[in-house]
This record gives C-alpha cells, structure tokens and sequence, in this order.
C-alpha cells in the first residue's frame, strides 16, 4: 500500500508546470481515478449480500440442477487398479508438504451429473450416504478449497455402492476429472464391491493408482500401507435408537442374527442351537409377517418373532459371517449392541485394521472351524469378555457410528501414513475413554537402575538462615554419592555471603540466585543438574546422617520413577466434613513424603514446570506453601506409582527450631495443608496419590549383629 | 508550491482513502462471510481459508446408496458352496499370493500345537555359524520336535541364509537338494530363513531356488515382494550376533533434557551408481558439521579410484575425523538409510545404542512389522523427503524423544539383542496366527516385557498379567492364594 502511495506522488508533483488547461485536465483524471477507486471499493464492499445471497442459492440448488456432463463412448479410460501400488511409488507426498500442523489438505470435485453419449447416467447422481461423506469432509480441519494446495483429491463421484453404478462409465468420468493425472492422491470410497456371481472383494471399476478406503477389503485385494479397509455403514446406527447397555453376562451366549445365511454354514449353527439350546440363538428371517411390518428389524426362530437389533443386546457374542461379501453391515450394529463380534470372514481385513487392535474387541475363528467356535468362545475368560464388550462399543462409538465417523477416521489413517512422527498413538486410536482416564503411562516407563557412579545432586533452597544452610551443607557433603550441590538463594535483598565464607566441601558447590522468591524455584530443572537423581532438602533439615541420605539414594536408584524420601505424611477423607484432610501424626500409612527432604528423578523437575496442569504452580507461589504437595500429587498421577518412606526418623529439624512452633501456629499450617490437598484433588480431577503402608530400611537394620559389619550403620534414632 | 502541496496532499489521501476503503472492504466481507460459514458448519474455531465454496447442503431427500433389500438379496443368490471356494482359493493364491489360508496346512498342528521339525543335518554340508545359531536356537526351544509326524512347522537344515551368488557362503544346487527332501511336500509348512538374496547390480529379492509354498523369515524385504500374515521380517544381523543373551541396551539412565550432543549422525558407505545409491549420495545436502553429521565415504570394493567423483576425496578426509561408535553414544537421532538392499546394519545398531533410528529405505517391511509399532521408536522418513528430515525432527518435543528412546531400549532387549530371541519372536509371530484366538494383541507386543514373555496360553485378559495395571487402569486383585508344597522337610536351608 505505502508503495503505490509513492507511486501517486510523482503525478501530483509534475502539474505546477503545466499549464492551466493541462492542469484541470489532469485534475479531471485523478479524480476519476479516484472515483474509481472509491467505486471499486463501494462495490467490493456493498453488494456483499447480493453476491452472497447467490452463494446460499448455490448451497440450496437441488441435486437435480447440478451440471451434466456428457461423456463421449470413446472417451479415455484408467488402467485397472495397481496391486503392486505403495505410499512410496504411487503417491506424491509432494503435494503434502512439510506443515506445522502436520494436517493434509483435502480437496472435493464439484459435483456433476454424468451421463454417456445417449444421455443415460451414469449411476444415481449421489446418494444421501455419500453426501454426508463429502459434507464431513468440508466441515473437517482437512478440507481446502484451494485445488493446488491439495494433498488429497476426492471425487464427487458416488462409487459407494457398485451395484448402482455403470462400471465403464464410472471410470471414464474418473478419467476426466481435472487432477486425475493416473488417480495420483485420489481417495475413493467404496463399502460394497464387487457384484454377482464372483463378488470381487475390490471395486471393479479401473481406477489406475487412485487411493482405495474399500469396505470388505480380503488380504489379496487390500494394499496394505495404501489401501484402508473401512466399516460397511449400517444404516441402522441413524435409523434406530439404541440406548447402551454395559457389559456383563447376558441371556444367550451367542447369537447369529444374519438372514441370509448360506446353507452350510447354517447347518453348523443349527447343530450348535441343538446341543447347547439354552444358551445359543439361530435366527433367521421371518417368513410369515404381516404386510407393513418392516421386516429389516425383524428376526425369527420358529415362530418367535425377535426385534433386530435389540435382540443383539441380549446375547454376549454374535457371529458375523460372510456374505456374498466378506464386509457386513451386521457388523457396525452388533458393536453397537456392545455384543462381541466373532468374526467368521477367512482373508477378510477388518476395518481400520490397520491402526484397531481387533484382537482386543473381536474373536476371528476360520471358516472351517464355524462348528466349534463355543468350545473356543467357552475359552475366554469372563473378565476378558467384559473387557471385549467395552471395546466393541467404543469402537462403534468412535469409527463406526456414523458416516462422518468412518470418514474421520479414514482421513487421519491417511494423514498418520504421511506425517508418521506425529501420528495418532496406539492409545489414542484404542483406549475407551474410561480406560484413557484411569489408565496411566508413565514417561519413565523403561526399567533402568541408574549407576551408582553417577550420584545425585543436592538441591537446597534457602532465604536467609545462613547458619543452618551451612549445616546441612556441611553434613550432605558427607555422602559418598553426592555430585554436586546447588543452592537456590531465594532472598533478592540480600546477597549471599562471600565465596570465602562457605562451606569447603569435596565437591562443586553452585550458588543460583534467582529472580523472584517463589516457592517454584526449588523445582526448576536447572542446567546445573546433571545426574538423574534430585535430593531436595530445605535449609533447617540437619539431623539426617550421612548413611540415611546415602541408603535413600540407593534405594532411589531401584526405583527411580518414584519420590523417595524421608519425612512421610497421609491423606485422609473426613467424612463429616466430605472432605480431604492432611494428616502428619503416626500412622500406619503414609502417601506422601515431603521435599525437605526426598529423592526424585530430574524429569519431575521438568514436569513441574512446565506441565503442572490447570493453575497449580501458580497458586502455590502465591500461597507461599504445599510446593511439595504438588510435587506428591505430579509424580503420583504421572506414574501411578505410590511414594517410599525410607528409615523410621520422625524429627528432622533441630529441637530448638521446632520448639519456636507453637502449638496454634501448626493447627493453621493443618488447615492450609487440607486445603492444599482439596485444591489439587479438584485440579487434577481425581485424587491421584497412593497409600502404601510398608517403608523401605537397611537389611540388617535393628538386628543383633556387630555394628562396623553393617553397610549403614548409622540409621539414626526417632 | 502552495498549491502543488495542496494538490499533492489531496491527492495522496484520497488515493489513501480509497485503497483503504478497498482493502477494507474486502477484508470486511471476508470476515463476514466467515463468521457465515461458522455458523453454518456449527463447528467453532475452524479456519477456512477461502469460505465460500465448501460443499453444498442439498435439500433434496437423497435415495441412501443401498437399497433396502439389496444385500439380502444379493446374499441369498449366492449358490457356491463356501468350502468350494476355499479350495478354489487355495487353488488360486499360490507363489507370490500365499497367505496363511491358502498356502498353509493347519490340520498339521490340530493334534500336537505348534511343534517344530529342524531336518537332520547332512555331512558335507556347510552351515555358517549364523545360520547354526539359528538352528540352535529352535532345537533349543520349547517348540522342538525331532519327530516330523508331529511337527506343524519345518525348518531346513539347508544354509539358505546368504542367496547372494558372489558370496563365499553360498551354498549351490540348493534347488535339487531341497526337491529331494522327502518331507518338503512343495514347501508347505515350511519356514526358510534369508539375509541376503540377489547380487550386483539389482540385488533382486530372489532367494534362487523354488521356494514353493514355504514361508519366508527374511531381512530387508519389500513391501511389494512381502506376503502380509504369511512371510515375517526379521532383521539383518551380522556373524558375530550372539546366540543367546545378548549386550544389553547401551542406555543406562534417562537424561533430561533428553537431547545429544549430536541430533543426527550417518557414518557409512556411498555407492557412486546403481541400485540405493541416489539417498546415499544426496546425503551431503543435509550434512551441516554441527549438529548433523552425515559422513560416506567412496573407499569401498577394489576399483572404487575409476568411479570416484569430485566430492570423493573431501567427503574421505571428512569421514575419518569423527569415530563411529562416539557418535553413536552420543546422538539423539540415527540415520538408517538404505544400503545396496533395504535393510542395513545400522538398524540394529542404532537401536541398541539408545539412537531413535529415522529410516530412509522406501517401501522396507520393517522388522516384525506385523506385531510392533515402529511409530514408537522410530522416524519413518521418505527417502523423497529426504531435505526436510532436519526440520521434521527438530519438530519432535522433547517428551517424545524421551519416550522413543526408551522403547528403542525396550525393543532391542526383548526381540533383537541376540539370534535366540529373533527366531523365538518370529515363530511366536507364526503361533499367534495358526491360533488366532489366544494370541497376543498390540499391546503385548508393545509394552514390557515384551510378547516372548507373555504367554497367552496363560490367560487371553490381559488383568491375569501383574505388567497391565496402569495401562488399563486396573488395580491389583485384593485376594491371594496359599500354596504350600508338601515336601519332606530339608535338614537346613
């Protein structure tokens, strides 16, 4: 803008030379220029809703008004479909790109209607099912309408259903699409392919190296790594109102709901109903209904007439048995029904089989062994079947419920191929909600016992006790372990004292002066820290013996994912109150062990500040207090793991010190402690920690054996 | 000059003024739109970069895209016997179609369960040490069987590990010698274990004789030649691979923060033509001296002075400097590309050294892909992609390089630290596919300790194990049992 602001200068500056009659004549241009100009902006700007109120007539045209498009019989056809095509030989990933969001783009072709050279169409213009496809894909993060950004080409081209379309043709419209270029990054939906007698397990049509997200997919057709096997939509999931039921046993152990069942495998399961007629229920289609009855949601035995899929809720395995097809809508609403699908389909790839693990929600049994599939369901433990049950209807939940759903899901497998260093977890695509919340993954999760080479470093905070900092320098110093020692001077009045003045001790000592006095100080992951080990330990703790401190370290390094320290307190539910209270008198369990003095990873230092959730680290600093609750409840809640107390000590500071704490000054400190608690519980949304009632001490602690032969003599009294 | 300012300055304002309404304007009209757009999409926070042509809604009641009595139909009119068209099936998918449905024969391990028959070894043959420890290694398992009538699944007692022609390993006339084994039956239920197959110049994945219907445990397979739940991929391992045991994971504590002094480091060969040399080659590119360390070097073969190109000799110079093994110890990322074949030894390499592998080897079927999620471990880059490997894993947070690491660690210790555990975990692969329903999902395979030390045979739930508690968020059972062995008393303990 600032460079055709100088552009207009030059003009203005040349008329005072220029004679009177040039002059209007120039000032007669520039100001229809800037007529102009204020127009086009007018224009730009007002007639917004006209062009606008075009736009809504084009959302709201009818299918029937969309272009058509006359194919000439001799226009070009695709090659057939490439089995040997992988994302590394038939995709451009090119066009993809390296983005921060890690997203591809996807484009949809602008719908047409097809029709060859007598003006017959091509299939059914689009079908409800479709639309609502290409309608989540635009409302997606994925879609673009911008035709060269795109990474991903989508025709609007219905090939869901190859029974309704004219092969040849289809294909021929696929050629003629603007990008087709051999189908390259072109996503076809298919969930019902091939057609009689052979029923192919691939749709027909040629589609050179298009992309193929086919329902009913076996493993010869299926090109793993390209290809994605998808659900066969149940139109049933929209059309029904299924209120979930949970898992648990129910009245018939299995149950076969097909209608259409072929003879011989009828056979096997009539032979099951007939030995086990109790438990297991053979339906088939009813025969003998009256007119107006939607005989879809009806199934019979005998005379009994069942509602489908209701009757699917009643049983806890259903099998699902190949058709004409190896993908079967039956198997979207027996998920639903929270029912575990036995899959009996040989070669069938399941859906989103590539990134579900079936085995965790299904039982695959082959073809031939149809006959003793209940010898094999009778197999599987009950708590199993539980398990199976939850997933089965989390995974109709989450990839099968809907279009927009399988659709979803169909996209990010694609983008996961192509941004593999950010896809989805094993987790992400397979933990039910309940289990993603209870469950835990710890961050440290290899077992590893550190060398005892390597030591740990000491972290003391302090403020102004310089006397009492000294002390504990002096005796941490001690440790044979010990790396190095940090002290956090928190006091920004006041300098710390000079270097002549300190402690002379064997290893480094490193004197962090920090900026503001927050609490959050003494867990920041300083540089300084090299050792994995962390000994916090506050500036009044002096009574702990070398051999304490050495002996916690070592049991630090059995288990390094933990907070192991010395002084041990409780949390404990007050009823009366329905609350949370804190607890530091003897008692017989302990669930957190206070910073003053603890051992823990460096990692913990890292998480505390950067990923305490909600406004934890905040409100301590403001609070002044709990820092080492919050540190309790961080560790917990990542690992799942409780605190360990080591050695029996009781008092940690000097006796003169704690004798300054009167008695009502500690009754506050109570309260503000609970309250620390009840805060955190409410963060984290779950009360995180763990009671353990066991404390970790020397082997030959307290036994009758000589002193001097022990490796920790001097544990320390109460 | 009054005038000339005056006219200079209304001219330049409404020059102004009129950009600015135009600019205005259509920023403006964007932004209305957009809010439009919103609203309509009832989604909040997506961002369209050009909001007007999205699909349309159409409000014709559209026909759904099966019609109401299609499959059942479609169903009922199927006549073929299914039992027919499995024979047919094995019929037709054979070769380069087996599957486990079509190629194998699993009444063979109905009556016993999953045994396995190694051939008797015949004198003359020769039997390279890796290809013994392999042997070793099954003889020495729990699925060993010296009787064939038990066996479900036949391992040779043929060397067919180095198929590489040129290589003094190889062992010739394998052909007739595997045709006149009596058992071998076209291959059927046979296991054959491959390294290397082909030869200069095309290193085609061709073991060199009939392999019939035999399955194939092989390293650096294609995923055009690799038959998915039939053949396994196993990794390249070298000579001095140790049978059993195995070094341990070079990581010992977990650093944070989590990054090396290097963040990724190649030290290797470069072949100046044929087959895997483009990535090799364009390896420079990427190279900065710093933190990326890419280093080849041309010194290879006997006549490698007649190709050598103009980079050659700096590339040399440059390739002495730095000590392999240093950097391996002492970087966050390892580059695995191709060599000659798709898989190389500095795979496994990498991975025992606690150095998240970023493999390059387009179209490699990753080593018992089947059951473990390289996601986890490993950068699976593309060798078309290769200038923006910086960039993509600078953009990897330090958390999951800290998770990538250790299961490196992880998997290196519970399927590849020696011979013994590469063939245990390929045939336990095999028995979970002959017995589908006790097998061992992702999360065993995934998790430690690692599928060779959870045996569903045990229990198919995963609670039954003491290693799921947090994964699935249970708790441990509050009950225990007493077992008190009835034995005659010891004099002292």
């Amino acid at each position: 803008m600032c460079a055709s602001v100088k552009y207009n200068i030059r003009g203005p500056a040349l008329i005072p030379r220029m004679k009177t009659k040039h002059r209007i004549y120039y000032i007669t241009l520039f100001s229809v220029v800037l007529l102009g100009l204020i127009a086009t902006g007018v224009f730009q700007f007002w007639p917004h809703s006209i062009e606008s109120s075009s736009d809504w007539n084009v959302e709201k045209r009818s299918v029937r008004d969309v272009p058509v498009v006359r194919l000439p019989a001799g226009s070009p056809l695709p090659e057939r479909g490439d089995l040997s095509c992988r994302m590394h030989t038939c995709f451009d990933v090119y066009r993809c790109g390296f983005n921060p969001k890690n997203k591809i783009k996807v484009y949809i072709y602008s719908l047409k209607k097809y029709v060859d050279d007598s003006g017959v169409p091509v299939s059914n213009t689009i079908s409800r099912e479709y639309n609502d496809l290409l309608t989540a894909i635009s409302d997606s993060d994925y879609y673009t309408d911008d035709i060269s950004r795109a990474c991903l080409f989508v025709p609007s081209i219905d090939v869901l259903n190859q029974n309704t379309l004219r092969i040849k043709e289809t294909a021929q419209a696929l050629a003629q699409l603007s990008r087709w270029d051999r189908g390259t990054n072109h996503l076809l939906f298919n969930m019902l392919p091939g057609g009689p007698p052979d029923y192919n397990t691939a749709l027909d049509v040629p589609r050179d190296r298009a992309l193929l997200a086919g329902g009913g997919f076996s493993t010869w057709t299926y090109r793993q790594g390209y290809d994605v096997s998808i659900p066969v939509y149940s139109p049933l999931s929209a059309e029904v109102d299924l209120p979930e039921k949970g898992p648990g046993p129910r009245r018939y152990f299995l149950l076969s709901s097909q209608m259409a069942v072929h003879p011989e495998y009828r056979e096997d399961l009539e032979a099951l109903q007939a030995k086990h007629a109790e438990s297991v229920l053979v339906l088939d289609k009813c025969t003998n209904l009256s007119e107006g009855v939607p005989w879809v949601r009806r199934r019979c035995r005998e005379h009994q007439v069942y509602e489908y899929p209701q009757v699917l809720q009643e049983a806890t395995f259903c099998v699902v048995l190949r058709g004409a097809r190896l993908g079967q809508a039956a198997l979207s609403d027996v998920l639903r029904a929270g029912c575990v699908p036995v899959i009996v389909a040989d070669s069938y790839v399941l859906p989103f089989s590539e990134v579900l693990d079936w085995k965790r929600a299904s039982v695959v049994v082959p073809e031939e062994k149809l006959s003793d599939v209940y010898g094999i369901l009778q197999g599987i433990p009950r708590r199993q079947i539980e398990e199976m049950q939850r997933q089965a209807r989390w995974f109709w939940e989450a990839y099968f419920q809907s279009i927009k759903a399988i659709t979803l899901a169909t996209l990010q497998i694609i983008n996961d191929r192509i941004y593999p260093y950010a896809a989805l977890s094993y987790e992400e695509w397979n933990d039910p909600p309940t289990v993603k919340w209870s469950s835990v993954s710890n961050p440290l999760f290899l077992p590893l016992i550190p060398p005892q080479s390597q030591g740990f470093t000491a972290i003391v905070l302090t403020y102004d006790r310089v006397e009492s900092l000294f002390r504990v320098i002096t005796e941490v110093s001690k440790v044979p372990s010990l790396s190095k020692l940090l002290v956090v001077w928190n006091n920004q009045n006041k300098n710390p004292p000079e270097d002549s003045l300190w402690p002379k001790i064997r290893v480094p000592l490193k004197v962090v002066r920090t900026a503001e006095n927050k609490l959050s100080n003494r867990f920041f992951p300083y540089d300084e820290i090299e050792t994995e080990a962390v000994l916090a330990i506050d500036d009044d703790i002096i009574m702990l013996t070398s051999d304490e401190l050495q002996f916690g370290y070592e049991v630090w390094r059995e288990f390094p994912d933990r907070l192991v320290g010395y002084p041990g307190r409780l949390h404990l539910w007050d009823h009366e109150m329905s609350k949370w209270k804190y607890e530091s008198e003897w008692t017989n369990e302990v669930s957190m062990v206070l910073t003053g003095a603890a051992f823990y990873h460096k990692y913990f230092n890292y998480l505390y500040t950067y990923k305490m959730p909600g406004d934890i680290k905040n409100w301590v600093d403001a609070h002044m207090n709990c820092e080492d609750i919050a540190m309790n409840f961080l560790v917990a809640n990542v690992t799942g793991k409780a605190v360990i107390k080591v050695t029996p000590r009781k008092k940690f500071k000097c006796p003169e010190c704690t004798a300054i704490d009167g008695l009502s000054l500690d009754q506050t400190h109570m309260v503000e402690r609970s309250e620390c608690i009840n805060k955190f519980a409410s963060v984290f949304g779950t009360m995180p920690l763990k009671v353990v009632e066991h404390r970790a001490d020397p082997v030959l602690y307290k036994d009758d054996f000589p002193e001097k032969l022990k490796s920790f003599p001097n544990i320390g009294s109460l | 000059m009054q005038a000339k300012k005056r006219y200079f300055i209304l001219l330049s304002a409404g020059s102004c003024l009129a950009l600015l309404f135009y600019f205005g304007g259509l920023q403006f009209r964007a932004s209305r739109s957009h809010s439009r757009r919103e609203e309509h999409s009832g989604r909040n926070g997506l961002h369209h970069p050009s909001p007007d042509r999205f699909w349309p809604r159409f409000p014709d009641a559209l026909r759904p895209f099966v019609p109401w009595d299609q499959l059942e139909n479609e169903d009922s009119s199927v006549h073929i016997s299914p039992r027919q068209k499995r024979d047919a099936n094995s019929s037709i998918y054979k070769g380069k179609k087996c599957r486990m449905e079509s190629c194998f024969d699993f009444t063979l391990c109905k009556k016993n369960g999953f045994k396995v028959y190694v051939y008797p070894q015949q004198k003359g043959e020769k039997i390279a040490e890796s290809y013994q420890n392999i042997l070793a290694a099954i003889e020495g398992s729990r699925f060993y069987t010296s009787d064939p009538s038990q066996a479900c699944l036949f391992v040779l007692s043929l060397d067919t590990l180095d198929r590489d022609q040129l290589s003094p390993q190889y062992v010739h006339n394998l052909r007739s010698k595997v045709q006149s084994l009596h058992l071998w039956n076209n291959g059927r239920n046979h296991l054959i274990f491959n390294l290397y197959s082909g030869t200069w110049p095309d290193y085609t994945e061709d073991v060199g004789f009939d392999i019939g219907q035999a399955m194939l445990a092989k390293a650096s397979i294609s995923t055009e030649n690799f038959r998915p739940n039939f053949d396994v991929s196993i990794p390249l391992f070298s000579k001095d691979h140790p049978r059993t045991g195995g070094e341990r994971g070079f990581l010992k504590f977990n650093t944070i923060p989590p990054l090396r002094k290097y963040m990724l480091v190649f030290k290797g060969k470069r072949y100046l033509t044929g087959i895997g040399s483009d990535t090799r080659n364009a390896l420079y590119h990427v190279h900065n001296g710093e933190d990326v360390v890419l280093l080849t070097t041309c010194k290879h073969g006997k006549d490698w002075q007649k190709h050598k190109d103009s980079r050659c000799d700096r590339d040399n110079t440059e390739y002495e400097k730095y000590d392999y093994r240093e950097m391996l110890h002492n970087a966050t990322f390892c580059l695995v590309p191709r060599g000659r074949r798709l898989g190389s030894f500095r795979f496994l390499e990498a991975l025992q050294a606690a150095c998240v592998p970023v493999m390059l080897s387009n179209g490699w079927e990753l080593p018992f892909s089947e059951v473990i999620n390289w996601n986890q471990a490993a950068v699976i880059g593309d060798e078309r992609l290769l200038l923006q490997i910086p960039s993509t894993i600078r953009s990897i947070h330090q958390d999951k390089i800290l998770a990538l690491r250790q299961q490196t660690q992880f998997l290196w210790e519970a399927y590849f630290s020696s011979v013994e555990k590469i063939v245990l975990t390929t045939l336990e692969i095999i028995q979970d596919r002959i017995f589908k329903h006790i097998s061992r999902n992702s999360l065993i395979w995934n998790k430690h300790p690692g599928g060779l030390f959870v045996l569903p045979q045990y229990s198919s739930y995963l609670g039954d194990f003491p290693y799921y508690y947090a994964n699935l968020g249970l708790k441990p059972p509050s009950k225990f049992t007493a077992v008190t062995p009835a034995v005659t008393p010891l004099v002292s303990q």
